[in-house]
């Protein structure tokens, strides 16, 4: 068969696959995918196209996979995103590298209503010169009501408790927030637990009281696989991201409670990476997806909490469903009794390491 | 192979036990794709038979996951891209595997075993290895997250298949039988599609369902090269499976397998017509 | 044509045009090989570009080590005079390059990529590298006292150790990190403690489940392949579709059905549960563990072992056992001695080739594995995704294609690579 023929076929098919990617200016954002994407395509993107009709939003649900894709991107010299959703040690580290835009809060996103700066409405959230806070996420505790008698579980200590509460529970499948929980539960004060973690003798210590209750663990990798987990009756608690316990129990109304104790805390937000071609765009869309209300029109969909001090008192109600958002942010007092700051400098660096001995020790 | 009749007690024994024993790993073989039909009718979001099903009680039943799965504009692109995605990788695999093949079993072609280890190992290396490596360097070439890049690598990676059936139906191929045709005086295009082309026929089109299935079955490379926008249908179930697990994967899944017996039977039909025309096959 | 070709001696043969048949035969042996070749080239090239060159490409990065001395290009060379083995850090001639490259890297924000390469050889040089770049600017001379107090890291001269021994431009720590070594303080070679060994154990496991679904699958797929051999052709083609359905079904679909057949709340423990074998509450972990991993690659690999024994098997006459019967051997002996061994080539086929595609799996492990059952395939893919190490992935990735090419030798020498068949 011919040259001819083979580059005909080739470019019907480059033909196929830009049909769709030829009309009006299009944004590529890469976010997480499910309840969290379609939040986001309902509070800012949405009202954005509308807005500006000249412009077509693209989900991009690569997740995960964002920063190693970004990465190669990079290096390769052809970036095709214009926006990305990461978690404030992922933005971090693509500050870092050189992967993302630096910002000028002030300059580029809206002043809160009251004319407050940027940089003081997001304050300390704003952890990297290239990071735009969007929500506080916390990955905490849910437990079957119905396996828990009329006792059920109220602090981290339950967790590693197998005769007050038998039964599986799932962690995640690292060492990031199980080695807190851990050290909290051996009794160890809660701002002296990174200093005990940097220590051979912590990290055994932590290992130590995970090997309590290793053979009753699931451990999972995915957020969604705990509601599942406690949909099926088959643990009787768990950790994920509280949003997702939200809908577990508020939307699905399985029989499934939150426990609050030692929440870790983490921010999730927008980087532009460096070599988009749409950068003035991209900038336009960000003042807008993140002003006050915006950030706050997200809480209707998703119990993750709005980065914006301004946006707090904004939070309505659910926008189906018509319950009051606020008491299920992670940030409403009741919930924060207890709570750890996600430590991004300790664990940028010991991530890999404590991974590794993580994983040996799962092996072993 | 009836019993025969000099058989003892044992044999005879033996003789219906071993052949429970195969009907058993056959079961075992053909159970899981049969079971997944009737569960994806469940009306209810599990993975298993509830009571209602158990009980044949209508109620229990339900077409809704395949009306998931016909409404929601994710599968209906994912059906898209896998379609365009391994149709065209066919093309491309067939072509060059059809040609290679032409070339490896003429008795001229010098290291022969090398060139053919060389071209089929696509199909050895571990598909991780394939997609880390495509990975980044169709990234710097600018082909990632394209349904090019998709399509090339997918070629590359069906081709060993094309290869290898092409090169069997050739197996025994009369070289004489173009000679002839030359000096009957049919120019080489001529004999090309007259003579060469009938004959390897069925092998190009199993080799080229091979390919379609590799390319139509494939995730890990797709996942690494491509991006949202090449999402094609085991992408979609992979992250189906690992996300929200929900009753609308063992309808596709229903689908897909309906889809292979369609492609089994036409493997199956050109096999045996293939081994007709060439006799070497008393049936 | 040349005229030197030609001959006037009657003993050499000549072509009709006067070339002695030798020549011309030769020349038209090299065109036809040449021929051959030009039909095999296009195939040759495209998967050359598509294929070994990004293979070749990303297998570099095991040993690539090019970033630390790029951005570190003052500092690397300078040094090279320190002595690592003696007990004092660098010299102010060090830091005043350091102090430079920091500068530099900070405003071309180049400067972290080095402090990640160098994390993975000893925490904490991610945050010494970070937090130093961005005070670096203001700092005055004497640099050394200024690195000190802005992070004391710079006065401990096992992070100098470090730096000196990763500042060529290629390294083995990758390799050695695949294979649980890694250096101690002063430079040496050493085994990793059992507490921090992974990849070792994981090959291991790799290896090992594979072999056990090769053995599962070479006891499973023997006395069907027989039966199908034995059986006239009418129903042995019937049963034939059997195993080739599983073989054309789509393998998420296959790992689908495995995932709702195995979980705690599947079919298999309902119907364990509902027959009085299992009470409700102690269902089987099946899935998500060792278990789950091998039987849903035993039920994908099995056509992969059916279908060459079958064909080794069909070639074998039925009339050999019953000779060796009517010579009195019973059915076993005529089976062990007779038959047994005229179906090894059949097994080995199938065995090798079953075997490759296990130890490089990586879908069905992912969904179905759990803890006990991911392999080597699915820490690459965390290493490529999620810790982003990727010198270490490809370090993983070059020994697994080793053993797998090795193993591919191996099936050449037993089967021949051109005998190869599928359906």
């Amino acid at each position: 068969m011919n040259k001819f023929v083979k580059q005909t076929l080739l470019a019907t098919a480059v033909t196929a696959a830009m049909v769709s990617t030829a009309s009006a200016k299009e944004l590529v954002m890469v976010s997480w995918g499910g309840a969290y994407t379609a939040s986001q395509q309902k509070a800012y993107h949405e009202p954005y196209m509308a807005n500006n009709p000249g412009v077509t939003i693209i989900n991009d649900d690569s997740g995960s996979g964002a920063l190693a894709k970004l990465r190669a991107m990079k290096e390769a010299g052809n970036v095709t995103w214009d926006l990305i959703d990461m978690t404030g040690s992922a933005a971090m580290t693509a500050c870092e590298e050189g992967l993302a835009e630096e910002i000028d809060h002030d300059k580029v996103l809206a002043n809160a209503p009251d004319g407050t700066p940027a940089s003081v409405d997001f304050g300390d959230l704003i952890i990297s010169p290239c990071f735009v806070p969007q929500i506080v996420y916390s990955t905490t505790f849910g437990y079957r009501t119905d396996k828990v008698g009329s006792n059920p579980p109220t602090s981290i200590n339950d967790v590693f408790d197998l005769e007050k509460y038998p039964g599986k529970r799932s962690l995640e499948k690292r060492a990031v927030n199980n080695m807190e929980w851990a050290l909290l539960a051996d009794g160890v004060p809660s701002d002296k637990v990174y200093d005990v973690l940097a220590t051979d003798a912590g990290v055994k210590r932590a290992f130590a009281k995970l090997d309590t209750i290793k053979d009753s663990v699931v451990w999972w990798e995915k957020g969604a696989q705990t509601p599942q987990l406690l949909a099926d009756g088959e643990i009787v608690m768990g950790s994920t991201y509280n949003g997702r316990l939200f809908s577990l129990i508020v939307e699905e109304k399985q029989p499934v409670a939150m426990m609050w104790d030692w929440q870790v805390f983490d921010l999730d937000g927008w980087i532009v990476p460096k070599g988009t071609k749409n950068k003035a765009e991209v900038m336009k869309y960000l003042k807008f997806a993140t002003d006050t209300q915006r950030l706050a029109d997200q809480s209707k969909y998703i119990s993750y909490g709005p980065a914006r001090a301004s946006s707090a008192p904004l939070v309505g109600k659910h926008a189906t469903l018509g319950i009051d958002m606020a008491p299920h942010m992670p940030t409403a007092p009741a919930n924060s009794k207890n709570t750890l700051l996600y430590n991004i400098e300790f664990w940028a660096d010991n991530t890999d390491d404590l991974n590794e001995k993580f994983y040996a020790w799962l092996a072993n | 192979m009836a019993l025969p009749s000099y058989a003892g007690k044992l044999e005879t024994t033996w003789y219906y036990v071993y052949r429970i024993i195969c009907g058993m790993i056959l079961f075992f073989l053909i159970a899981p794709i049969v079971v997944i039909i009737p569960l994806s009718f469940n009306a209810e979001p599990y993975f298993t038979f509830s009571k209602e099903m158990l009980a044949f009680d209508p109620a229990g039943f339900s077409t809704k996951w395949y009306q998931d799965f016909f409404s929601d504009r994710n599968w209906q692109g994912a059906v898209k891209n896998s379609f365009i995605i391994a149709i065209f990788s066919t093309m491309i695999s067939v072509t060059l595997g059809t040609v290679a093949a032409l070339g490896l079993s003429r008795s001229e072609m010098p290291y022969k075993t090398l060139v053919m280890g060389i071209l089929i190992s696509p199909m050895i290396v571990p598909l991780i290895i394939s997609a880390a490596g495509m990975f980044f360097f169709y990234t710097e070439i600018g082909l990632a997250s394209t349904h090019l890049g998709v399509i090339l690598a997918h070629a590359a990676l069906a081709t060993p298949f094309v290869v290898i059936t092409v090169t069997a139906t050739l197996v025994g191929f009369d070289q004489s039988l173009t000679r002839a045709a030359a000096t009957l005086g049919a120019s080489p295009t001529t004999t090309f599609f007259r003579v060469i082309v009938p004959l390897i026929l069925p092998g190009v089109i199993s080799g080229g369902l091979f390919a379609f299935v590799t390319s139509f079955d494939e995730v890990v490379v797709v996942k690494f090269v491509g991006s949202y926008q090449q999402r094609t249908i085991p992408w979609a179930m992979f992250s189906g499976i690992r996300e929200q697990i929900s009753p609308t994967i063992l309808a596709v899944a229903t689908l897909l397998v309906i889809f292979s017996i369609c492609l089994l039977t036409v493997v199956e039909l050109l096999r045996r017509r293939n081994e007709r025309q060439r006799g070497l096959s008393p049936a | 044509m040349n005229s030197s070709v030609k001959h006037s001696n009657p003993s050499v043969m000549v072509t009709a045009d006067g070339v002695p048949l030798m020549v011309s035969l030769s020349r038209a042996k090299r065109k036809a090989k040449i021929r051959a070749l030009l039909l095999v080239t296009p195939l040759f090239l495209f998967i050359l570009v598509t294929f070994f060159i990004p293979i070749a490409s990303m297998l570099l990065r095991s040993v690539d080590n090019e970033v630390v001395e790029e951005t570190l290009s003052r500092t690397v060379p300078i040094l090279q005079g320190w002595d690592q083995t003696g007990d004092t850090i660098p010299d102010e001639t060090v830091f005043v390059a350091l102090h430079q490259d920091f500068v530099d890297g900070y405003r071309e924000k180049t400067i972290g990529s080095p402090g990640r390469r160098l994390n993975y050889e000893k925490p904490g040089f991610s945050s010494l590298f970070r937090k130093t770049a961005r005070k670096a600017e203001k700092f005055e001379p004497p640099y050394q006292a200024a690195f000190i107090k802005a992070d004391k890291k710079w006065g401990d001269i096992n992070y100098w150790r470090v730096l000196k021994r990763e500042s060529g431009p290629s390294t083995d720590s990758y390799y050695m990190t695949a294979l649980d070594y890694g250096y101690n303080d002063i430079g040496e070679r050493v085994a990793k403690a059992d507490d921090q060994s992974i990849y070792v154990d994981l090959f291991g496991r790799t290896f090992w489940i594979s072999f056990v679904i090769t053995s599962i699958c070479l006891v499973l797929a023997f006395p069907i392949s027989y039966l199908l051999s034995i059986l006239p052709a009418k129903s042995s083609n019937l049963l034939m579709i059997l195993v080739l359905l599983p073989f054309w079904t789509s393998l998420l679909v296959r790992t689908s059905a495995w995932i709702a057949l195995l979980q705690q709340q599947g079919v298999i423990n309902d119907m364990l549960v509902w027959a009085g074998f299992l009470g409700d509450d102690n269902r089987l972990a099946m899935i998500h563990n060792q278990a789950g991993t091998i039987i849903a690659m035993v039920h994908v690999l099995l056509p992969f072992m059916v279908l060459p024994l079958y064909s080794v098997m069909k070639t074998i006459p039925q009339s050999y056992m019953r000779a060796a019967r009517s010579l009195g051997a019973n059915p076993f002996t005529a089976f062990v001695r007779v038959y047994l061994p005229g179906t090894i080539p059949g097994i080995g086929a199938g065995s090798i080739l079953v075997f490759i595609i296990s130890i490089g799996y990586y879908i069905t492990p992912a969904l179905v594995g759990g803890q006990s059952g991911t392999l080597i395939s699915n820490f690459i893919a965390y290493h490529l995704q999620s810790s982003l190490n990727w010198g270490l992935a490809a370090a993983l990735g070059a020994i697994l294609l080793f053993a797998v090419f090795a193993l591919y030798i191996l099936y050449d020498k037993i089967v021949g690579i051109d005998n190869m068949k599928l359906g």
